[in-house]
């Protein structure tokens, strides 16, 4: 053996022992915990942070579990996550839109309780607040949607005509009445909840989801010609053939249509 | 020391000084202890809202902010620089800890102490195995484990699993399947590890340790030379270990108990028949010359 290849000396191995030991076991204890803090962040759809929350990850990173926030709101919208029992991260503060919605109270009082910033202080119009999005998920069973005078979702809803108006359609089952269509728009709805919780069906036909799950996203490079044109005053592309466009009725080519004549000349594969 | 002359520690101090005396220190950090939960309760139960919130965080008359520092230092190396609200309540708790010994927090408010009290007391009287012990060091590295996990993941990691606060912020706002967790560590100082839980494992526990490094409210064996080496100190102390270099100090070694595991709970005091122990600063470092007898002692 090599002089320079001296064994250990029996306390520097026991020592050198001792410690890869710990860093093993702490390894194992870290991973486990790791895998539960990753999968604490997947936050059921039905429950709602509190107005003013950060996004879910930097929450979780600021909200010290204290229930502040929940002491504080009025209406006891709030709860504190249980193990076990609540999806969200244990201890963190929550609501289900279905059981108590929020009550948007103009002094945000859960955003003032709250010591960290993990509710930001930043919010101060709660008609700002983004806790979610409404959307009606099930027109086959809303009520308006059969041509009936619901209305209750629109009439309880705290930004009522901006967050949700009625939009009249046609209704083509009775052939002359109207259809009122609950129709939420984003940008103003807070996601309060009000409209989930009122829904007069067993089970709500409009619901508050995460704005993940709630809404796409238009791509960057999209550009709407109206908008263009609008802003402009003149077309973005010039010089294009404005062609007539095909609409149904009398005197056009369209059969289903009374009135309508055959066209003019066969498309392949129509079977004539 | 057999065991059970173990099981019988303190028998001897109520003899001599009286079952309250004996357990002056025990009551009193039960009471403190029923104080912290109860003082977060009234608002709940009674609708009087002294204190809200949790031992994480709490607003005590709605000006006093208190928040948990090891909470906060895992907030912010997860990247989240909190409000100032949030910090204020966070020095405030770690100057007090630094005074009084940051592992009073342990013994005086830690609602999981009763937990492993009452763990150790049953092990004791069955005369149980001390079973498996890690080195006492584990919970250092397991805090600076919860703090590089906090750090990867980006969350306040240990507040997942934490016992302490699932425990306290159970009772005050509702416990979920917090218990079974709190059962398990009952069940794992038991048969698993006597201690293990508190005096080697809890990264809290650690945390606070290091806060008291050189806090001014000390345990000192002043009476050193009245010791009849009962041995009883070392059968109730959660880190007995704490007690040896100032108990079997010679001369001008000091009496006093320097190490930061130390949780001044106080009871070796309770359980020593002649009073070797009592509570006083770290710069007293007066020792008994004379051998003392119990009755002088008391008579003192
Ligand atoms: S805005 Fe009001 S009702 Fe809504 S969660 Fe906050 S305190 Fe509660
Ligand atoms: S007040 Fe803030 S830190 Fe406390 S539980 Fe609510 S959101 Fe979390
Ligand atoms: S959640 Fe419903 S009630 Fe609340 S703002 Fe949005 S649409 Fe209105």
């Amino acid at each position: 053996m090599p002089a320079s290849a001296k064994p250990l000396s029996p306390q520097r191995r026991r020592f050198l022992q001792d410690t890869a030991r710990m860093a093993a076991g702490c390894a194992v204890a870290g991973s486990a915990l790791a895998y539960l803090a990753r999968d604490a962040r997947a936050l059921p759809a039905e429950a709602l942070r509190p107005p003013g929350a950060l996004p879910e990850e930097d929450f979780l990173a600021a909200c010290i579990r204290c229930g502040l926030c929940v002491r504080d709101c009025p209406y006891d919208t709030l709860s504190l996550a249980e193990l076990g029992v609540d999806g969200a991260a244990t201890g963190t503060p929550f609501f289900t839109a279905r059981d108590v919605p929020c009550e948007m109270c103009d002094d945000i009082p859960c955003v003032a309780a709250c010591p960290t910033g993990a509710l930001d202080p930043g919010l101060t119009d709660i008609n700002d607040a983004q806790m979610g999005t409404a959307v009606l998920v099930d027109q086959e069973n809303c009520l308006n949607f059969q041509g009936l005078r619901c209305d209750v979702c629109y009439r309880v809803c705290p930004v009522i005509d901006e967050a949700i108006t009625l939009e009249l359609s046609h209704n083509t089952r009775s052939g002359h009445h109207a259809i009122f269509a609950p129709t939420v728009h984003a940008e103003h709805c807070t996601g309060c909840g009000v409209c989930e919780k009122k829904c007069v069906l067993p089970e709500a036909a409009i619901k508050v989801l995460p704005i993940r799950l709630a809404r796409g996203s238009s791509a960057e490079h999209y550009r709407k010609g109206w908008e263009e044109k609008a802003e402009k005053g003149r077309p973005l592309v010039e010089d294009l053939i404005d062609l007539p466009d095909r609409l149904p009725g009398p005197g056009t080519d369209n059969l289903a249509t009374p009135g309508g004549f055959e066209p003019g000349y066969n498309l392949p594969g129509t079977g004539q | 020391m057999s065991t059970a002359s173990k099981a019988m520690a303190g028998r001897e101090a109520i003899a001599v000084k009286g079952w309250l005396q004996a357990h002056k220190w025990l009551l009193l950090r039960r009471a403190s202890q029923t104080f912290f939960l109860l003082i977060f309760l009234l608002g709940p139960w009674f609708g009087l809202w002294l204190v809200k919130g949790t031992l994480a965080g709490s607003l005590t008359l709605g000006v006093l902010p208190l928040t948990d520092p090891f909470v906060t230092l895992q907030g912010l190396v997860a990247g989240h620089i909190p409000e100032t609200t949030a910090l204020i309540g966070a020095l405030i708790v770690l100057a007090v800890y630094a005074l009084i010994g940051g592992r009073v927090y342990c013994s005086w408010v830690c609602p999981i102490n009763p937990v492993t009290d009452t763990a150790h007391w049953l092990h004791r009287r069955l005369g149980l195995a001390k079973g498996w012990q890690p080195k006492r060091s584990t919970r250092l590295w397991l805090m600076g484990t919860v703090l590089v996990v906090s750090a990867l993941t980006g969350t306040i990691a240990w507040e997942i699993v934490n016992p302490i606060t699932l425990l306290h912020r159970g009772l005050v706002f509702g416990i979920g399947f917090g218990w079974a967790l709190v059962l398990g560590i009952f069940v794992f100082d038991l048969f698993v590890a006597r201690h293990g839980w508190c005096g080697r494992l809890c990264p809290v526990g650690a945390f606070y340790g290091l806060l008291g490094q050189r806090s001014l409210l000390r345990v000192t064996a002043r009476d050193r030379v009245a010791c009849d080496d009962c041995m009883d100190c070392f059968a109730v102390c959660p880190e007995n270990h704490v007690i040896t270099p100032a108990l079997r100090g010679k001369g001008s070694d000091t009496p006093l108990i320097l190490s930061p595991d130390c949780t001044n709970c106080g009871r070796c005091i309770d359980v020593c028949s002649v009073d070797v122990f009592a509570f006083t600063h770290r710069f007293d470092t007066n020792v008994s010359e004379a051998p003392a007898t119990p009755a002088d002692t008391r008579a003192a």
